[in-house]
Parts: structure tokens; sequence; C-alpha cells
């Protein structure tokens, strides 16, 4: 803070309230479908939700446009770069904690719920006189209640997405070199390829899930392995779709010749996105399907 | 704690602001925003309150009377989340909008359009929520900690209008906490260091780094609520190799730090009220810093002390017990360092100190119940009693509440250009600081007795226990009516207020003039 250049703080803004309304129609009609959806009612639920979608799809139109245009123009100091920074830091850190849930739940659920089940601990009336017949076991692949599955393997396409994923995160860092070496070329290409490799990714997630549902019976219902399975799976899927949408909106960014080697906050916070999910699919690929 | 050398005349040529209703939906404007959260908490303090009349009105006789005890749990799950989520929690982040750029020098927060964003997405949530209590089958009725199964097997089809509400508020808030953290790391002054920051920026940045960690975890309970209520998963369920008891470990691992949340923005409001009104320089300083940091730290290792009564292991139960009563130590270090400040200082008992003495003496209290609460063979007995309806009232009305209006009566003058009506403000407190305790002190002695909470009936025993509660409770939300009063009064006009009204008071803030300029801090202050 040795020098102060005036931070741009921006005039009033249409965006946030079209987000606001934007997410207001999202969860009212992503409830309602829930609801709908359950009970085979009748009802406006996905029409509402797809017109939240919509909403906040404009609002991330014009909000980013603005965004960009004032960068674009030279209003953002080093101060407001950096309030961008950290503000894209924190924001992983609550993603960080969203997963930190689902994973003490995988936790919680392996290490105490099922062996509790079972009569470990203080439990022994609980497994005496609950479920008599059940075992303790990881993968849970027969449940208390009687559900079988079968536990999905961590070799064959897994291993291969771990591979594609990792592959992806270097990418990603050597179009990162390439920005801020000024080679244009190297940015473009490394960039395409880590689209490219988010994709493929995103297309054998899709085949693993048709593989489990029809070949393993390892569903949604299946009990709380499949439980944390599909939940940690499918949010880190959400998340890989999420950051794909980024690095494409990146790359047309690039081929407009936006960025330059000192100040592309826009290009960091992606790449530090798809390596937050690149490090949470490590710790899933381990600790889901390993261990 | 700082002085400026400064002049802040040249902000009063750019003063000029948008008006109309564009003015409040699409403003960038912290203070803008802050008073908007300020005014959307008063009002869900008095929708929160309607709600605690019903209850209160309900428990005036024994028996059955006014209300079903479906639609009585609807009223205390409602009342409690309103009251969490929609009063608490936005009057904490509006305090911080407006008053933690003044504080440290900054021209407005750091990420000004996110900050209208997650103001705007709150009224959406409690609409939301509040429209779920009108639909077939009623609103939530599993108490605001929606313990699965009530809120996965016996639940109504409002649960998932529920779900995205709270995933709203948690948005808001995790924005809100952002912003704030942000603009405390990035937007002070020159010279403006971290051990010179008034506490109450202090206890903010802890505050905003317990919400970014806890309020995902929030969002993941909920989710799960969600599928195992809808789409057949078994997270709580024991049938599929889940637990009920899980639900509760996920949900305390996020409300422990919760009522830290909503406590630690107080203490530091207290910690500038009492200092100006005693006239001294606040005691041990660095000390309320770290007892802060360390009540944060252990407010992630206490969790389990909700959940005494569910069957644990014994190892646990202690180390959960430890660790909660390790909390007194930071906790009374602050009430010492309060007290101490207050020796031998030249005390006047203006409004907002009668608030911030009321507060360290109830929030004692509070404090007490909570270290018995804290005993695990105690807790045995006192575990889900009006004992802890008292406890948890006491910190958090006496306490957070309080704070609230402390700092309202604090600032208002600085908001507003114009001092309030001090009488009215007097009869507020006093008729405020009485009824308080006939409302919430009774219920110790109903729950010590085994009175159960969240019960619309009661046995004869409790009846004058509950009747005098009920008449101390309708006397408090009267009072209440007060300070509405007197906030729009102030709102509208009165004596013109001076920059620093308060002889003691010191702070960057009360070097701009009352009504503090649309834009302060454009330049940065040099803060020596």
């Amino acid at each position: 803070m040795a020098e102060q250049q005036n931070y741009y703080v921006p005039p009033s803004s249409i965006w946030p309230i079209v987000g606001a309304l934007g997410l207001g129609l999202i969860a009212w009609g992503a409830a309602h479908t829930v609801i709908e959806t359950t009970s085979d009612q009748q009802g406006w639920g996905s029409h509402v939700l797809f017109a939240g979608f919509g909403v906040i799809a404009v609002m991330l139109f014009g909000w980013f446009r603005d965004q960009i245009n004032e960068t674009m123009s030279g209003l953002h100091s080093d101060q407001l770069d950096n309030s961008y920074k950290q503000g894209m830091s924190w924001f992983i850190f609550s993603e960080v904690m969203f997963f930190a849930a689902f994973f003490g739940a995988l936790f919680y659920a392996r290490m105490i719920a099922v062996p509790w089940l079972d009569g470990a601990s203080n439990n022994v009336m609980t497994g005496e006189v609950l479920w008599p017949e059940f075992v303790a076991q990881w993968p849970l692949v027969e449940t208390p209640g009687g559900t079988t599955t079968q536990a999905m393997g961590w070799y064959g396409l897994p291993l291969i997405n771990t591979a594609i994923l990792i592959a992806s995160s270097v990418t990603c860092h050597f179009a990162h070199v390439g920005l801020e070496k000024n080679k244009r070329g190297q940015l473009a290409g490394m960039l395409s390829l880590t689209i490219i490799l988010g994709l493929i990714f995103l297309f054998l997630q899709g085949a693993e899930y048709i593989h489990a549902y029809e070949e393993l019976g390892l569903t949604l219902q299946s009990g709380v392995y499949g439980n944390t399975f599909y939940l940690l799976t499918g949010f880190h899927g959400m998340h890989v779709t999420l950051g794909t949408l980024m690095l494409i909106i990146m790359l047309l960014r690039v081929l407009k010749g936006h960025f330059t080697p000192q100040k592309h906050f826009a290009f960091q916070a992606t790449s530090w996105y798809w390596h937050f999910v690149d490090v949470v699919w490590i710790c899933l690929f381990v600790i889901v399907y390993v261990l | 704690m700082s002085t400026v050398v400064d002049d802040h005349n040249h902000e009063a040529h750019h003063d000029h602001k948008p008006s109309g209703i564009t003015r409040w939906l699409f403003t960038t404007n912290h203070k803008d925003i802050g008073s908007m959260y300020l005014w959307f908490s008063l009002i869900m303090f008095f929708v929160g309150g309607a709600m605690a009349m019903v209850i209160r009105a309900e428990l005036f006789q024994p028996g059955l009377q006014l209300v079903e005890p479906q639609f009585f749990n609807q009223m205390t799950t409602v009342h409690g989340l309103v009251m969490i989520f929609g009063a608490v929690m936005p009057a904490f982040t509006g305090l911080a909008n407006w008053m933690v750029p003044m504080m440290i020098g900054a021209p407005d927060m750091a990420l000004p359009r996110m900050n209208n964003w997650s103001f705007w997405i709150l009224p959406f949530a409690f609409v939301i929520l509040l429209s779920s209590l009108f639909m077939e089958g009623g609103g939530p009725d599993f108490g605001w900690t929606f313990y699965a199964p009530l809120s996965t097997t016996y639940s109504n089809d409002s649960t998932a209008l529920f779900v995205f509400a709270v995933h709203i508020m948690g948005i808001s808030s995790i924005m809100g906490a952002i912003n704030v953290i942000v603009t405390i790391i990035n937007m002070r002054a020159p010279g403006m260091t971290y051990m010179k920051m008034p506490l109450f920026v202090w206890t903010w940045l802890i505050t905003a780094f317990l919400l970014i960690a806890v309020m995902p975890v929030l969002a993941g309970a909920v989710t799960m609520v969600l599928t195992d209520k809808y789409f057949g998963t078994s997270f709580f369920d024991a049938a599929g190799g889940g637990d009920p008891v899980m639900f509760q470990h996920i949900f305390w691992f996020f409300g422990h730090p919760e009522v830290y949340i909503m406590i630690l923005p107080s203490f530091g409001i207290v910690s500038a009220i009492i200092p100006a009104f005693s006239r001294k320089k606040l005691f041990g300083y660095s000390s309320m810093v770290y007892a802060t940091a360390s009540i944060a730290i252990l407010s992630f290792l206490v969790w389990a002390h909700h959940m005494f009564t569910t069957g644990m292991p014994v190892f646990a139960e202690l180390f959960f017990m430890y660790c909660t009563m390790l909390i007194a130590v930071p906790t009374g270090v602050k009430v010492f360092n309060w007290v101490a400040t207050m020796w031998r200082g030249a005390i006047s008992f203006e409004v907002p100190m009668l608030f911030a003495l009321a507060f360290v003496i109830l929030f004692t209290i509070g404090g007490f119940s909570g270290v018995m609460l804290a005993m695990t063979p105690v807790d045995f007995q006192y575990h889900d009693t009006y004992f802890v309806v008292a406890h948890f009232h006491y910190v958090l009305v006496t306490g957070a509440i309080f704070s609230i209006m402390a700092a309202s009566y604090y600032w208002l003058p600085k908001w507003s250009g114009h001092m309030y009506d001090t009488t009215l403000a007097r009869l507020h407190f006093w008729s405020s600081l009485i009824s308080v305790n006939v409302l919430f002190f009774p219920m110790h002695f109903a729950g010590l007795a085994g009175m159960p909470r969240r019960i619309p009936d009661y046995a004869v025993q409790f009846a004058d226990i509950n009747q005098i509660t009920s008449i101390g409770g309708f006397a408090f939300g009267l009072s209440q009516l007060i300070f509405l009063w007197l906030v729009i009064k102030c709102a509208r006009g009165g004596e013109k207020a001076p920059a620093k009204p308060w002889d003691g008071a010191e702070g960057l803030e009360w070097t701009v003039p009352s009504p503090a300029p649309y834009h302060t801090f454009e330049t940065p202050p040099k803060v020596e």
C-alpha cells in the first residue's frame, strides 16, 4: 500500500438486482421442480427454473461486459486487482469447505456410522437389536436394509480420468506461462487443449455413470456408499462443467486479444479454479475410489 | 485510536446521489447498502417478533387454545430462522457495510457491485421462506435446526422451499463476508496497521473468516436433507448405512461457529462504546484481539456439546466438554477488559452506554448458563428444556440484539445527521431491560424444573412461570415499537448532530461530518 492509486468505485449498476431476481427465480423454480417431479404434480416449477437460468445468463453477460470494458479502459488499479484476487481466493476457500462437508459425511459414514451399526464402540446392542445380520464393510455393497450393489473400481475409467485431469492442469499452467511470456500461440494452443481435456473428462464421467447405473446397479438409492459417491463426483462434475465454460470464455477473450502479461485477473482466476477442481478430483480419486 | 491529517471539505462538493427507487435497486454505495441491510433486519426483527408473540400467547396458559400444534411448531421454526438469518446476521452485515470502510479510511467496500447483489438476494430468500407458511400442508415445522429425520422422513413439502431459501441466505452471507474480509485486508488507509484497527473491524475480520468457512457446510447439510427427502439417498437413514446423528454433526459443525458469528461483532461494538463513555483507552487491546481469535479457533472444536444426549462415546463427550469450558477463558478476558476499561473512568450513561453495560452483565449471565450446559452430566438434565431456551436468548437477545441497539444509538447520529430523541431512547432502554428479564429469567427455572422446549402445551405446575414469561414477552415486543418510532423520527429530522456527538469517541468515522457524506475517504486519510 506504499503508493495509493484512486480506487475505482463503479457507478450504479442494474446487474446485481437482475442477478438477485435470477437467483430468486432459480430457488423458487428449483424447489417447485423438486416437489413436482417427485410427486407427479403439474406446475410451473421447471418453467420458472429455466427462466431463472435465462435471467442469470443475461446478468452474467451484462455484468462481465461492463467489467471487461472497465478493465480494457484501464480503470483498474493494482489495488483493485488485489481485491479481485483475494475475493477469488476466498471464494475457492468456501468451495473447499463445501466439499469438506461431503468428505466429512463420507468419513463419518465409513468410519463411524457403518461400524456402529455392526456393534462397534459402545453400540453392541445397536448391532444386536436393529439388524443382527448386518456386517460392516466398505464399500457398503449391502446396506442394513438389504439394498445391494457393486463397488466402483478405481482402475479403468477413473484412472484414465485422473490422468486426463492432471494433464489438463499441466496444460493450463503452460497456457498461463505462455500468457506471462507473451507467447500468444502457446497461450491459445494450451488453453484449447485444456478445454478439450475437460470435455473428455466430462464425457468419460458420463460414461462411468451409465456403467455404474446399468451394469453395477450402483445408483443414488444404493445406500450411503452410492450417496457419497454420486454427490461427491456429481458436485465435482458440476464444477468441472463450470470451469470448462469459464475456460471457453477465456479462450474467446484470448482470441479477441484481451489480457496482457501483467494484467490478466480473469484468466488467473479461471486457472486457479481449474487447479482447485483438479485438486478436489485427486482427493476424490484417492478417498472415494482407491481407499 | 488514530488521528487524521486530512480535511474532508472537498468531499462535500460531489455529494450527489441518484434519486428514486433505482437509487436503492442499482446502488453500489456501501452506505446505501448498509442502510438497506439495517432496515431489512429491522423488518425481519418485527416479523420474527410477531411469531414470538404467537408462541408466548399460546403458552400463556396450559392446554391448547390459540393455534394448532403443527402451526406452533412452524412458528418456533420460522421464528428462529428469521431472527438468525434475517435479523441478527443482516444487522451485523449492515453495520459492517456502514462502518468498516469509514473506520479503516476506505472509499467503499472492495467489491461494490457484489455488495449490492449479496443484499438484494436476501429479500428473495425470505419471501420464499415466509411464503412457504401459506402452502398446503404449512411451512417448515422441524425446528430451526432441522434435525433429520424430522426434516426428511416426517417433513412436509415446504422442505424444498426451505432448502433453497437457506441456500440463498448462505450465498448472501458468503458474498457479504468475502466483501468484508477483502475490504479489511486490502483497503486500509496508509498507516492503518492491523494492530491499529478498531476492534469492530478486527471482530468482523474474524467473523467473516468464520462465515466463509461454515456457511458452505450448511449448504452441504441442506443439500443432503434435500436428497434424503426427495431422491432416496440415506445419509441420515440407518437402513441405508447412514446415521441421523451424522446430520447433527454436520449441522453443528456449522451451527457452533455460527453462534460466534452472531456474537463476535457484538464484542467489537461494545469495545468501541465502553471506552468512549468511560473516556479511557480500551484496556488490553491486543489481548482482545487474541481472545477473539482464540474464540474463533475453539469454535471449530466444540460442536458436539449440542449433542451430549445422542450417545456419543464418553471420550468424545469429555473432549467436547473441556474444549467448551476452555472458551470461558478468552470470553472472561474480554469481560475483564471491559470492566477494567471502566475502572476509574469518567463514566457517563448515555443510551449507547446503557445498552453496552446491560450487554456486559446480561451476556455474562448467558455465558454462565453456557458453562452449566457445557458440563456433560448436567446437560443430560438440561438438554432440550427451557433452560437452553433461556441460555441462548440471553446471549442472542440481551447479547447480540442489545449490542445492535447499542450500535444503532451510537452511530445513528452519524448515519442520519440528526440527534435522536434521548427521552424516548431511555424509555426504550429501561422498558426493554426490565421486560427482557421478566421474559427470559423465569425460563431458567421452568427448564430446571423439566419443562421441555418446542411443545405448545405443558403441565399445570408451569403455568405461573409461563404467564410471567408471556407478560414479559408482550412487554418486550411492545417496547421495540418505541425503537421503531424513534428510528423513523430520527431519519426524518431532528436536532442537527455534530460530526462527533460523543466527546470520548475515537476513530476515523468521527472525522467526517454528520450525516456522513455519500462518498468518504476517496483519497485515503493518513493515519498516524
